[in-house]
């Protein structure tokens, strides 16, 4: 088996999935539906081979709504494919990734501590940075720096 | 009284069955920071772990989005202050990528100078206090730790001489570092790392000959190379577990490419397979060191202006990711730009978060004063989980 080209995982990507994606250096980007977020990292992951769970976060983009994203290596042949999906503004849930990468677990609890997304179908989402009876999210742009709260509990 | 006692200890019982929940941190001293584990034991063994972090939260994310490119370097040495260097690195490296910026070559090669000497002053403190925190198995403990110190100070030093800081440098800026090597620097730095690669093989000695620290070692904590990759685990982690995944190699960065070094990779998974990892790991970097003094080229340290106001710097919008090799592994910036003079976004990476989510899969089945070495093994910094 020949090593995995960021090319060749592209256009595995456009013609089995049929999703475009782009590549810069050893990155394979894709925009994934939201209904069909599990199923491409388990294509990543299974058929491509990008078994390294390396991150997974979101943006906030105001009014254009979340984007949650998550970043899955191939370790040996040096390429990485960057899932990104936008949730429509107002909403905030997200499938799960749990079910296929363990480090999904506390990736995606950061992520609803601090965008408050919600991950279907997720076994523990619990905050995990701040405190469990913390208001808000503090990286939604809507959030204020200096937003008030007790200093001490 | 008396009574009740009597009575406590029959429904506790003898069969070593029965379920106690013990908790150990956020204040413990083999807590390497502030992690609180919540151990669900049966006798002495442990079954579950609930590993609760975030108690040095400072929201650097939001923090980066409201300081600007020329401000956020110094404060990003403060996500894993054990290894400041490479923190700062990573950030700038991100702000370089996605503005297009270069570096020039004699300014990278002092980044992989200082990187080296940081990772090797990172190894040593890792080396000491795990070491401590087993404690007695190795003739009280201490004696490694103090020695380890001794040797880091050393190391401290010269960064002292070079930025004027012990332990948060603010020597990376975006284009470049800020401070060239002093007259007489480079032929300290050789002393102090030729006494080091003398003395990390008296740590060995001390230690591998030493049944205790076989026992407390072998066998404890095993990654299999499926879970490091399932978690994400990096650094000497996963090269532990039999991946020979470094980003110096994998995707050189700072003229990395030019040095001759090698990836140690050991199979077994376990505690001491990490140990040994990270005992390479120190000669490596000496090597490094010495190839970096070599062979430094002549030229300018910043391919931009000194600072003179805060927004000076001003990146395209963009985006992208960016990884470095810390002492704890892969340490990556995912950076949105939005064509002003602070990120829109910015992702810390943190290798300690991925490493330390590890545990919960390796703890259970283990006894109480395992968990120490294991916890010791993954060399978490709290600045850098907690962000």
């Amino acid at each position: 088996m020949t090593a995995l080209t960021a090319a060749a995982a592209a256009s595995q990507i456009q013609e089995r999935l049929g999703l475009a994606a782009s590549v810069t250096g050893g990155e394979v980007g894709v925009i994934v539906p939201r209904e069909r977020w599990e199923e491409i990292a388990r294509f990543a992951k299974d058929t491509l081979g990008c078994r390294y769970f390396n991150w997974l976060t979101a943006v906030d983009y105001k009014e254009q709504g979340l984007e949650v994203l998550a970043r899955l290596d191939h370790l040996d042949a040096a390429v990485a494919v960057t899932l990104r999906t936008r949730l429509e503004a107002g909403t905030a849930r997200c499938p799960t990734l749990t079910g296929l990468f363990r480090g999904a677990n506390w990736m995606e609890r950061e992520c609803y501590d601090m965008f408050g997304v919600t991950f279907e179908g997720h076994p523990d989402l619990r905050r995990i940075l701040l405190d469990q009876d913390w208001e808000g999210h503090p990286l939604r742009k809507d959030y204020a720096v200096d937003t008030p709260h007790a200093p001490y509990r | 009284m008396a009574e009740t006692t009597a009575q406590q200890t029959v429904e506790i019982g003898y069969g070593g069955t029965e379920r106690l929940v013990m908790n150990m941190g956020p204040q413990h001293p083999s807590a390497h920071g502030v992690f609180r584990a919540i151990l669900t034991l049966e006798g002495e063994t442990v079954v579950a772990v609930d590993a609760v972090i975030g108690y040095l939260h400072r929201c650097h994310e939001k923090l980066a989005e409201n300081l600007t490119y020329v401000q956020y370097p110094s404060i990003a040495s403060k996500t894993d202050y054990v290894s400041a260097m490479t923190a700062e690195l990573a950030y700038v490296a991100a702000v370089e990528k996605v503005g297009k910026i270069d570096v020039p070559k004699r300014a990278q090669q002092l980044r992989v100078l200082v990187a080296e000497l940081q990772r090797i002053a990172s190894h040593c403190l890792w080396l000491g206090t795990w070491c401590m925190d087993m404690g007695g198995a190795l003739g009280g403990g201490a004696t490694i730790f103090l020695y380890a110190i001794r040797e880091r100070e050393l190391v401290l030093d010269l960064f002292e001489s070079l930025t004027g800081a012990r332990l948060l440098y603010g020597f990376h800026q975006v284009g470049g570092v800020r401070y060239d090597v002093p007259a007489g620097w480079a032929e300290r730095c050789r002393q102090t790392i030729d006494l080091i690669a003398r003395r990390v093989d008296e740590y060995e000695a001390m230690l591998e000959d030493n049944p205790f620290f076989l026992v407390r070692t072998q066998g404890v904590g095993v990654i299999s190379r499926e879970l490091a990759q399932d978690v994400g685990v990096c650094g000497p982690l996963i090269r532990g577990s039999g991946i020979p995944y470094d980003v110096r190699r994998t995707e050189p960065y700072s003229s990395y490419q030019d040095f001759d070094f090698k990836v140690p990779v050991e199979t077994a998974g376990d505690c001491f397979a990490r140990y040994r990892v990270r005992m390479v790991e120190f000669r490596e970097s000496i090597k490094i060191v010495r190839q970096a003094l070599d062979g430094l080229a002549e030229g300018p340290i910043s391919s931009r202006p000194g600072v003179k106001s805060v927004g000076q710097v001003r990146i395209p919008k963009g985006e992208g990711y960016t990884r470095i090799e810390g002492a704890r592994g892969e340490v990556g910036c995912y950076l949105v730009a939005d064509g002003g003079a602070k990120p829109y976004r910015l992702k810390w990476r943190g290798a300690s978060f991925s490493n330390l989510a590890v545990l919960p899969y390796i703890i259970p089945g283990h006894k109480i004063a395992d968990v120490v070495a294991i916890m010791g093994s993954v060399d978490p910094v709290f600045g850098e989980v907690d962000r």
